[in-house]
């Protein structure tokens, strides 16, 4: 039995028991809402506003390499070939893993998740649970790319021989990974595990 | 305590209930033992997992975390060296790689998710278990800014950061020889110091913990 059943609100926060009204929790004051029937509006909007920004991350370069005069673009795309060209085969995988596969994944999967909360997609609620925590988990991790371009770029000024700057899609990326981020903390988590039993 | 909005009357049984945090099962509030780890039945979430001296334990951290994050921003961070060239770089260069042009903005990014972030949480769970720990009432507006480092959790990126020197590393360790400045470690170290901070942590416990105070 939920809360919700036995006509309670439970504290997203605390955990705190509380008769329905509306308020803020006597413990840790955060608001109290039986559930966020608004959640799912925000996690498609931050979903949608992340894919916009996904496809010019895509799009323009994300490191622009100057060596021996010569000005390199690299796109996250470019990048992957031209590792797999240099015969890094491993680290290309890596980086296609982490900057082009896990992002689809993640935006597939967040609104595979929205679908199925709104009954679209069957999916038990263990599933459900488990492909939240994969997202939740991983969301952040994409940020990695936008560190490398950083630590490349503060790194790599050797004048003549070789010269790194960011390129602009590191900033539609960087905001690509924060708003499917927002996405993914918009569930209401109670949503996923309705009528689970 | 801050009362401002009215708060609904708390069930009559309050505290003897609790409702899971994740998926708002209705559970007796366990009797958790230090150092025993009560997780919800249905959704197998962590309620609550005492341990011994958790707050004395988390304060320490916190503030070894601090005394890092000082020296990582501090020392140099990486040295590359390439055609007798040596460019040393550190944690704030890194910060700033992004500024001037388009990208300005993301300096302004990278500087909250890497130091400025990490360091309110820090802070702030100083402000609010350090009191506690020396057995005295909660600081003022303890619960606000708990919240706060609660909700600041995922956007504090430490950890990523680290992954994503490493990446870096194997990027451009065919270009030039790298190494690994005092602050580099420093930073390591403090994710580490983080990570076994956070283990400790129980949000409901620390909740409970405050409440109790609050009122003793």
């Amino acid at each position: 039995m939920t809360a919700h059943q036995a006509g309670l609100i439970g504290c997203t926060q605390c955990g705190r028991v509380h008769r329905p009204g509306p308020g803020r929790c006597d413990r840790c004051g955060a608001p109290l809402v039986p559930r966020d029937t608004a959640s799912l509006q925000r996690v498609w909007a931050w979903l949608i506003a992340g894919l916009v920004v996904y496809v010019p991350a895509n799009l323009y370069p994300m490191l622009r390499t100057t060596q021996l005069g010569r000005e390199y673009d690299n796109t996250i795309f470019g990048g992957v070939i031209e590792l797999m060209h240099h015969g890094d085969i491993g680290v290309a995988l890596i980086v296609f893993g982490a900057s082009l596969v896990i992002p689809v994944s993640k935006f597939i999967a967040i609104a595979y998740l929205a679908l199925s909360i709104s009954r679209r997609v069957r999916l038990s609620a263990h599933r459900r649970h488990l492909l939240f925590e994969v997202v939740e988990f991983i969301g952040r991790w994409s940020m990695i790319d936008v560190f490398v371009v950083a630590i490349l770029s503060s790194l790599v000024q050797l004048d003549f021989a070789a010269t790194i700057r960011p390129g602009i899609a590191a900033v539609s990326f960087a905001l690509s990974v924060a708003f499917t981020m927002l996405a993914a903390l918009s569930f209401d988590p109670r949503l996923i595990w309705e009528d689970a039993d | 305590m801050v009362a401002a909005s009215p708060s609904p009357a708390v069930a009559p049984d309050a505290d003897d209930l609790l409702a899971c945090p994740t998926c708002d099962a209705l559970l007796k509030a366990p009797a958790v033992a230090v150092g025993e780890t009560a997780r919800c039945p249905r959704c197998n979430t962590v309620i609550e997992a005492p341990r011994t001296q958790a707050m004395t334990r988390i304060i320490m951290l916190a503030l070894s975390a601090l005394i890092l994050m000082v020296a990582a921003i501090f020392f140099p961070f990486l040295e590359l060296e390439a055609a007798g060239m040596i460019r040393r770089s550190s944690l704030l260069d890194t910060v700033m790689a992004f500024s001037g042009g388009l990208t300005e903005p993301l300096t302004i990014a990278m500087a909250a998710l890497i130091v400025v972030l990490p360091t309110i949480r820090f802070l702030g769970l100083l402000y609010v278990l350090g009191p506690m720990a020396f057995g005295w009432h909660p600081a003022r507006h303890a619960a606000p800014v708990f919240r706060l480092v609660e909700m600041l959790r995922p956007w504090a990126m430490a950890e990523v950061f680290v992954v994503g020197v490493a990446v870096a590393l194997v990027k451009v360790a065919g270009l030039a020889h790298i190494s690994l400045g005092p602050a580099f470690w420093a930073f390591v170290a403090l994710v580490i110091v983080t990570v076994l901070k956070d283990n400790f942590m129980s949000r409901v416990t620390v909740w409970k913990t405050l409440d109790a105070r609050r009122r003793s």
